[in-house]
């Protein structure tokens, strides 16, 4: 009987992860559905091939090449080094030793792959930390990085050295168990598996007893997947998300000409209502009286849409949307990756007001509270945060969102624009000139 | 000249019982503002003399209202487009050309659910048609050998994704074309989107048109040329800043191709 404990105890430490990720992920269901509807369910085929082109192809991460590249390697290792998962799992409930390998040649073949990328994963994550924390570079210095986003991005990094660590110490013992014809690990038929690059590690395991070996073998082992799963369960918690909500995100994304903004319906309604010269000014709207005007724009995370939402937690604060951003490049306050970086901070503290049965206080929200007005306003709607995005992130659209609230709730816009937009009202001009002298430079020419 | 050029207007024709082959939307910049007003004229010189069949709207052309939509003022935004899209579906206009990206990318993409459909396209992507089809000519002339750079407008460019018939006109003119770092969808803009030309830029290191005009200095063109009467107005502010205006010229690709004409 008490053989069997190792397995019950994989057993409950899987399901209870499972579990732990399960509520995780409808706390991030409940939030993001606290944004507005909006309809995303046309173009389901160009949406697909949108979504391997971009997230599954990656097409967009290379745009930068270096830390493209290294990006598809660790993005490929993750993937496929997870079949190895699947393997680890089997054993670790049936408690058995490589399942797969009665696949023989294309086993060791597998094997020896997922050694190769693990290493290559090993030596990526290594200069991504070097990046991150020694070469100075600007995206990864900014203000909104300090504190827990630039902890959080390396822990990610630690975690994966220490995964593929553990993962090549456990190959490396375990092969040299199979060497020495320790039993459970040995088979008649030779050695299971390949091991190009573990095998360099065996110097450091000759001479140890079978007993160390095994132990050392089930302690990486253990860690590994113990490690695998405390990483899935960290990715609530962090801009780690992106591994699982890119595709969505991507799928999701806009597929519009990016100059296209959309139009209020509301609004048109108004305007309609404003320029039919057979309509009653006084009839009742259908609500009636009691009818709540809609809000406009967006001055907390509610008056959001739902894809905006999941865009928040998809953002993986890679920064490319800031580098690009020409506010941003001459040293105003404006940063797109912290407007989707505000976005989520602020909708966690609504989910955690909604979870402990509070009210969502109007005493904070996202504008102001998170996002400022000189931010709003520093924005040139160039679109180079939404072009940048290797997701399909709309920074963009929040902004507008934001500034909409600001002039049409609270009248709010800078002196100098109130100017203008006064003048188009009265002369459908920006400047004040006469809409009767349109024509006058055709007298010029 | 002046007995020569003919801007004809939208009532003019109808009241021929005509319909021109194209409306020039001529936009606020294009109408009022000095520097812009010689894009439009260079334009309707060109449109002039290969005989192009157009009209403007004159006094019966309001402001898109992109400024007003981008600053957050939808309401005045729609009412500015319902006005347009009346006037516009009133003459039965089908198709509209115009030298502001930013009139360009509302009529284009903004109009249409608000009841205005038309085809809209850039007097860059215009020239380009009538060359294809023979009606337009354009050769080196005095632009030909010099070191020229386009800067992209960000509502042509990454908004609708034309980066092409601008760089096509230019290199017909047998310029030496080089780009700048930032370039097509990667363009820096020039600071003025956004409703930003008409209020004073929030905090920072520098001006955004400070910005692109160094970028632009870094590879020593004798002529920046630009498709926005908004780009053109920031990159000569930023040319002069810089005080280079005697050595590096702002024009619109249209200005260009009727300077190389010498119209």
């Amino acid at each position: 009987m008490l053989e069997f404990i190792p397995q019950v105890i994989f057993v409950i430490l899987v399901i209870a992860a499972i579990a732990f990720f399960a509520k995780n992920v409808s706390r991030l269901k409940r939030n993001i559905n606290l944004g507005k509807s909006i309809d995303k369910s046309d173009h389901k085929d160009i949406r697909f091939k949108k979504m391997l082109k971009i997230a599954l192809g990656q097409s967009k991460m290379v745009v930068r090449p270096i830390a493209g590249i290294l990006h598809i390697i660790v993005y490929v290792g993750f993937i496929i080094i997870n079949i190895e998962v699947l393997e680890i799992i089997i054993d670790g409930v049936a408690g058995t030793h490589r399942i797969f390998g009665f696949l023989g040649p294309a086993y060791s073949f597998l094997i020896g792959s997922f050694e190769i990328l693990a290493f290559l994963v090993l030596a990526s994550v290594i200069i991504f930390w070097t990046r991150r924390n020694l070469m100075n570079i600007k995206r990864f210095l900014s203000k909104e990085l300090k504190g827990w986003p630039k902890n959080d991005a390396n822990y990610i990094l630690y975690f994966e050295v220490v995964l593929m660590v553990l993962f090549l110490t456990m190959n490396a013992t375990d092969y040299q168990l199979q060497l020495i014809g320790a039993s459970h690990y040995a088979n008649e038929a030779g050695v299971v598996g390949s091991f190009p690059v573990s095998q360099y590690l065996l110097p450091l395991f000759e001479g140890m007893s079978e007993a160390t070996l095994i132990a050392i073998e089930r302690t990486a082992w253990w860690l590994h997947i113990i490690g695998i799963l405390i990483f899935l369960n960290y990715l609530y918690y962090s801009k780690h998300l992106h591994i699982l909500l890119a595709f969505p995100n991507v799928y999701f994304s806009n597929l519009n000409e990016l100059g296209k903004f959309k139009n209020l319906e509301a609004v048109t309604n108004e305007v309609k209502l404003m320029m039919d010269p057979n309509a009653d000014p006084f009839a009742e709207t259908e609500g009636g009286e009691d009818e709540v005007p809609e809000k406009f724009g967006a001055s907390d995370v509610q008056d959001l849409n739902w894809f905006q939402l999941l865009s928040a937690y998809t953002c993986t604060e890679c920064g490319r949307c800031t580098s690009e951003c020409p506010a941003n490049q001459t040293g105003k306050l404006l940063s797109p990756r912290k407007i989707m970086m505000d976005t989520r901070d602020r909708l966690e503290e609504v989910g955690k007001l909604i979870e402990g049965g509070k009210e969502i206080t109007s005493d904070k929200q996202l504008l102001d509270n998170y996002i400022t007005r000189e931010e709003l306003w520093a924005c040139t709607t160039c679109n180079a945060c939404v072009d940048a995005c290797p997701v399909g992130i709309d920074p963009l659209s929040i902004i507008m969102d934001m500034r909409q609230y600001l002039v049409m709730e609270e009248s709010a816009a800078p002196a100098e624009l109130n100017n203008a937009m006064s003048n188009i009202e009265n002369n459908s001009a920006p400047w004040p000139y006469n809409q009767q002298d349109r024509l006058n430079w055709a007298k010029e020419v | 000249m002046s007995e020569s050029v003919k801007v004809p207007t939208m009532a003019s024709y109808v009241a021929e019982g005509k319909q021109p082959e194209v409306l020039f939307w001529v936009g606020c910049a294009g109408s009022f503002d000095d520097r812009a007003k010689k894009i439009t004229k260079a334009f309707v010189k060109i449109l002039n003399q290969i005989d192009v069949k157009f009209a403007v709207l004159g006094t019966e052309e309001g402001c898109t209202g992109d400024p007003a939509k981008r600053a957050g003022n939808e309401f005045l935004f729609q009412m500015q487009a319902m006005t347009n899209i009346e006037v516009l579906n009133a003459y039965e206009v089908k198709k509209i050309v115009t030298a502001c990206p930013h009139c360009f990318n509302t009529i284009k993409n903004e109009y249409p659910s608000l009841g205005g459909s038309y085809e809209v396209i850039h007097h860059t992507q215009f020239l380009k048609q009538l060359l294809n089809e023979g009606r337009l000519k354009v050769e080196g002339g005095k632009f030909k050998g010099k070191r020229i750079t386009y800067h992209d407008p960000c509502y042509l460019g990454r908004a609708n994704g034309e980066y092409e018939a601008p760089r096509d006109l230019l290199r017909k003119l047998e310029v030496e074309l080089i780009e700048m770092k930032s370039c097509k969808s990667k363009g820096l803009c020039c600071g003025a989107g956004g409703a930003q030309m008409f209020k004073d830029a929030e905090k920072g290191d520098k001006e955004v048109n400070i910005h692109r005009t160094e970028q632009a200095l870094e590879i020593k063109p004798e002529v920046i040329a630009a498709g926005c009467p908004f780009c053109n107005t920031m990159m000569t502010d930023g040319v002069k800043n810089k005080e280079k205006q005697d050595d590096i010229e702002v024009l619109d690709v249209v200005e260009m191709i009727a300077n190389a004409e010498d119209l």
